[in-house]
């Protein structure tokens, strides 16, 4: 059993549900990955299989050599977790069969970047008064911290700064449809990163989770 | 890229809806589920407005319900909940979205009616 596959986000549409409620959906075009290494206990000391997705025109020296057994020239190339890598082998391919309509999945991407942005939208202050007298208060941070006693500011003070560009996982998304002759998965909701991003679709830890303690 | 996500919207999309605009009377056949029954429940009036491309299209239709209460519902234009959409009346207006109904009643609120062969017009 693997965990999840590798993608690309190719965009959100409305689709309608078997109730004819209208539901967001986003366009995921999942697989097909395949394995380009796999890693066992005994050699690197945990079960995973690296798998390849996507296509690259060029590839340089090392990576020839890496991706020779496979025979892919894949652009990504993500590690993945298994429970048992004697199932897999080096050059198998995986496709969006993994997954099925009515399951939850969770959905890794890398948020969009969003530059250099003030207090208020990168961690949701509330900023100062607009009126009774202010200005120049509208979205500052107010106090940083007390004053001589530390005399500096505590590690960790939420500021201004760089926002986006982050991993985010996004849990338990509904898996809508499923499309093996387009490799096309669709989720319901949104998922991080722009169109064309790289994302990783795994079968949602909680429901697996609780599916492991009903059978325990 | 942009591609297969239209064509998986085209997939939602209906050929039987019926070309109307705004100005037009049309009569909404929708599916209601109540409990275990389905009806269906015409819903008659004038579309003031159609709006969105592809699979989110609306439209919207009003209609002058008892005591003179004005009523309008918005409905997906490819709902698979809507039976059919029939044209009882085109109407003849010279705007897009005929909001300006709301303020006006009886006599005031009447729309002319657009005499020409069918298919004549665009859409």
């Amino acid at each position: 059993m693997i965990e999840g596959l590798l993608g690309r986000k190719l965009g959100m549409t409305q689709i309608f549900d078997d109730a004819g409620r209208a539901v967001p959906v986003t366009v995921l075009e999942v697989g097909p990955c395949v394995v380009t290494q796999v890693k066992t206990k005994d050699k690197d000391g945990y079960e995973a299989v690296q798998l390849g997705f996507g296509h690259k025109k060029r590839l340089n020296k090392p990576m020839q050599g890496h991706l020779r057994a496979s025979g892919a020239q894949p652009r990504y190339l993500r590690e993945v977790k298994v429970d048992d890598s004697a199932s897999f082998s080096v050059g198998q391919v995986l496709d969006c069969t993994l997954f099925e309509p009515g399951q939850l999945v969770d959905v890794t991407g890398w948020r969009k970047g969003r530059g250099f942005q003030g207090v208020v939208k990168r961690h949701g202050f509330r900023g100062g008064p607009k009126t009774h007298g202010q200005s120049d208060r509208l979205r500052a941070p107010g106090s940083i911290g007390p004053t001589t006693t530390p005399g500096r500011v505590h590690k960790g003070k939420r500021m201004a700064g760089r926002m986006g560009v982050q991993r985010v996982t996004v849990q338990n998304l509904h898996v809508m449809r499923v499309d093996p002759s387009r490799n096309v998965v669709l989720v319901r909701g949104a998922v991080p990163g722009a169109n064309g991003g790289l994302v990783i679709v795994r079968h949602a830890v909680k429901q697996r989770k609780r599916a492991a303690a009903t059978t325990a | 890229m942009v591609d297969v996500v239209r064509s998986i919207a085209e997939e939602y999309t209906r050929a039987d809806i019926p070309p109307f605009s705004p100005g037009d009377t049309v009569r909404v056949h929708y599916r209601v589920v109540e409990g275990n029954n389905v009806r269906i429940q015409p819903f008659e009036g004038v579309v003031i407005r159609r709006r969105g491309g592809g699979t989110d299209a609306t439209f919207t239709v009003r209609r002058i319900a008892a005591h003179g209460v004005g009523v309008e519902r918005t409905f997906p234009l490819y709902s698979p909940l809507i039976e059919k959409i029939e044209v009882i009346r085109h109407g003849k207006v010279r705007r897009a979205r005929l909001y300006y109904l709301r303020t006006r009643t009886g006599k005031a609120a009447r729309i002319k009616e657009r005499r020409r062969p069918a298919g004549s017009y665009l859409r």
